[in-house]
């Protein structure tokens, strides 16, 4: 035993031990971030009360004052301006969304475009990418709002579509549908529809299994889906009712406008994106192995099938995960709204609201906090729906 | 004796399989879809095309002095770009003092060259890469703000246009790749409050718009320093461009870090390095070689990004086309005015991403079949 020990290499001294040198390291970071952190507190508490500004959040019950051009929910200028916060939330979350959904369509178009066999086709696409994707957003943004939508032409000369959707330098106004008594019976019809669809879908599942045949489940879906609300609607007596815009004087009035704030945020958002997903989705559909596509043939499927069965989920694997950024990164980018004035959460309430009531930190740190917030469910349901399709291993 | 075979000789393909037709067969009219396809293309090339390229080339106005050169066949009026092309590439920079910029840009250009050579030996061009990374910022600092050696100084506010959206872009990578690099090291750290502090800090800039950090720079940065301690604007906005994009980067970087097998760090540790070496002589080499095609992006990314100072009202590249725009001897040529800042901004980004590939390409050693 005490040769053993004898022979054992000297212990290192104190200061060369990692795990003493790894508490210390610890401990000098930790103190350095308090006291970061605490300086931080420190001067602005100073700086706050030297200026005069109440923090807290009492502000938010008090009257705005001013209003916003495109409103979801109810607002006036004597609103709080708690209102305005909702009121900016919503119109960001509407950009977003509606910007997720052109882009991912646009992109998948497009990527699937840059890989067709037609050379014209690929290359047109490939330009596509290269183009939009290599400009800032904001450059675009500005393009679409200055050069083209602001360049419209007045109300009376307004570009028409078969008179029921109007262009001009007011916006893009489209019929507007008013619901009548009896449309809950339409969506009554859509919900039992969906219903049904599930139970079919669950219905052909047990009898492939069982017996080996299959159901064309998809089509009997589509015709239950579009026939049973199409029926009802028909048998209300279509319970629906089309407002069209109307030049009166020297402006539209009724229905449905989108102002061109919004109109070049979204159109701007979902090209750029789009180029960005094009590639997500070329590189996903490329990872598949060609050998795939040969075993799936000679297994007896067919192109349908093999698309849906075999390359579609090995694919999706390889393109949710950068998608989810894709997604994120649409969304944190919609907040470019406040270089046009669209009113979204920092343009009129980090805008605004900041400037008009001088509770800078409230501001910032509320609207910083909810697009943490969307970040965060943004990325937690894509990774449960990435778990649903990711590979499962022994 | 029968004759002996002699089998004819080859025929030559069928003419419509190879050539020019074989082309246009096999690529644009394999099937009744592509046909289709193809007329489809071709029929968005025609609607396009010809009015952008008449817009663009044919009617537009290259020559004269003022806006009333223009006016004319609905062409696009280039005289605007050019009466205003030194505002667009300097910005307010006083015009006597013009030759620093430029004196500035040629450095960057002679010591950039080489690195892009590919005779020059690797040693050469790793010491010019180093003295471009720490030498020349002071070098260009000093050329642009003045001060010293009898150079009439030059306030921050005056500088602009494409000098200061490099400006922001290089300082911006200079600084973020570093940080990003420490930062990545910190996350894959064994001490759990060091891997804390680095998580929130790289989750806490990525989850925000860089639209937010810039306003909260110019914002709430006055209210946090002491009183009496101010910076100036251009500080500010580099500040939160920086530690935005070093979010970013760390996690570029800890994809390479991940990537790395395990076995590097044990080799290295057992031949008796430190920690510091073993990650700047082994692991780091490899890992960053890794993610070039990720770090490219992000700089790429950054250099869009740059164009977002104008909303807390820098006249960088974007800002001062805008500015233009809306001057009222000059209004109504915010296309061109739109379409040149793109033309620039895309010449950089696609610049920067080709010479990605070709790096990818160049280092991919070792797994190559």
């Amino acid at each position: 035993m005490t040769e053993q020990a004898a022979s054992l290499p000297p212990k290192p001294p104190f200061w060369n031990d990692p795990h003493i040198r790894a508490i210390v390291f610890q401990a000098v970071a930790l103190i350095a971030a308090i006291t970061f952190g605490w300086r931080i507190f420190d001067n602005t508490q100073d700086n706050l009360s030297r200026l005069g500004i109440a923090s807290g959040f009492d502000f938010l019950s008090s009257s705005a004052g001013f209003d916003i051009i495109q409103t979801l929910i109810p607002y006036s200028a004597a609103s709080s301006y708690g209102q305005v916060f909702w009121v900016a939330l919503l119109n960001t979350l509407l950009v977003s969304a509606l910007g997720i959904i052109f882009a991912t369509l646009l992109g998948f178009i497009i990527g699937v475009a840059r890989l067709s066999k037609n050379w014209l086709i690929a290359k047109l696409a490939l330009i596509y990418i290269e183009i939009f994707r290599n400009i800032p957003l904001l450059l675009q943004i500005f393009f679409w709002y200055f050069a083209v939508l602001r360049a419209m032409p007045s109300p009376r000369q307004s570009l028409s579509l078969g008179d029921t959707a109007f262009l001009n330098i007011r916006g893009l106004y489209l019929p507007a549908p008013h619901v009548q008594t009896g449309f809950g019976w339409v969506l009554a019809a859509l919900g039992i529809a969906i219903i049904l669809v599930i139970m079919l879908a669950r219905w052909a599942r047990q009898r492939q299994m069982a017996t080996g045949q299959s159901f064309p489940v998809l089509r009997m879906s589509l015709a239950l889906l579009f026939s049973v609300p199409l029926a009802v609607f028909w048998l209300m007596g279509s319970p629906l009712h089309w407002e069209y815009p109307e030049l009166r004087g020297f402006n539209f009035q009724g229905g449905l406008v989108i102002i061109p704030e919004m109109a070049s945020l979204l159109l701007a958002l979902s090209i750029y994106t789009a180029a960005f997903i094009a590639e997500i989705v070329r590189a996903g559909i490329q990872a598949v192995s060609h050998g795939q596509t040969e075993a799936s043939f000679s297994l007896g499927l067919n192109s349908h099938l093999t698309l849906r069965l075999i390359i579609l989920p090995q694919a999706l694997r390889v393109i949710i995960p950068p998608l989810t950024n894709q997604y994120l990164n649409l969304t944190k980018n919609s907040s470019l709204a406040a270089a046009i004035g669209y009113p979204d959460l920092v343009a009129a309430f980090a805008g605004t609201v900041l400037n008009q009531t001088g509770q800078a930190i409230e501001c910032i740190a509320i609207t910083m906090a909810v697009y943490l917030t969307i970040s965060l469910l943004i990325s937690l349901t894509m990774n449960w729906y990435n778990r649903q399709v990711a590979l499962v291993e022994r | 004796m029968a004759g002996s075979y002699t089998p004819h000789p080859d025929l030559p393909p069928p003419a419509n399989v190879v050539g020019v037709p074989g082309w246009v067969r096999r690529n644009l009219l394999s099937s009744p879809l592509n046909i289709a396809l193809t007329v489809l293309a071709l029929y968005l090339l025609y609607v396009t095309l010809p009015p952008l390229l008449n817009w663009a080339l044919f009617n537009a106005t290259w020559t004269g002095e003022t806006r009333e050169a223009c006016q004319t066949n609905g062409g696009a009026c280039w005289v605007f770009i050019q009466v205003h092309f030194d505002q667009f590439m300097y910005g307010f920079y006083p015009e006597a003092q013009r030759w620093r910029v430029n004196i500035a840009a040629l450095l960057l250009i002679l010591g950039a060259a080489p690195l892009f050579a590919g005779r020059v030996p690797n040693k050469l061009k790793v010491r010019l890469g180093l003295g471009l990374l720490v030498i020349y910022p002071i070098i260009a600092f000093v050329l642009f703000k003045g001060g010293l050696f009898g150079l009439p100084a030059v306030d921050t506010r005056r500088w602009g246009g494409l000098l200061l959206t490099l400006v922001i872009a290089g300082v911006g990578m200079t600084a973020a790749l570093p940080l990003g690099v420490l930062l990545a090291l910190g996350r894959r750290s064994q001490m759990p409050a060091i891997q804390s502090l680095c998580v929130t800090f790289i989750e806490f800039w990525r989850g925000v718009p860089l639209i937010t950090v810039l306003f909260m720079s110019s914002v709430m940065l006055p209210l946090f320093l002491p009183e009496g301690m101010n910076f100036d604007k251009l500080l500010r906005a580099l500040i939160g461009v920086t530690l935005f994009q070093a979010a970013y980067m760390a996690e570029v970087v800890r994809g390479g870090l991940q990537a790395i097998p395990k076995g590097q760090f044990e080799a290295a540790a057992a031949l008796g390095l430190g920690y510091w070496k073993i990650m700047a002589l082994i692991v780091l080499p490899q890992a960053l070689k890794l993610v070039i095609p990720g770090i490219v992006n992000t700089f790429i990314a950054l250099f869009k990004d740059t164009s977002l100072v104008l909303i807390i009202g820098l006249f960088d590249l974007m800002n001062i086309v805008h500015n233009a725009t809306t001057n009222p001897e000059w209004l109504g040529f915010s296309t061109e005015g739109y379409v040149f800042a793109a033309a620039v901004y895309w010449l950089f980004c696609f610049s920067m991403s080709r010479y990605s590939q070709s790096l990818e390409k160049r280092l991919h050693t070792g797994h190559k079949r």
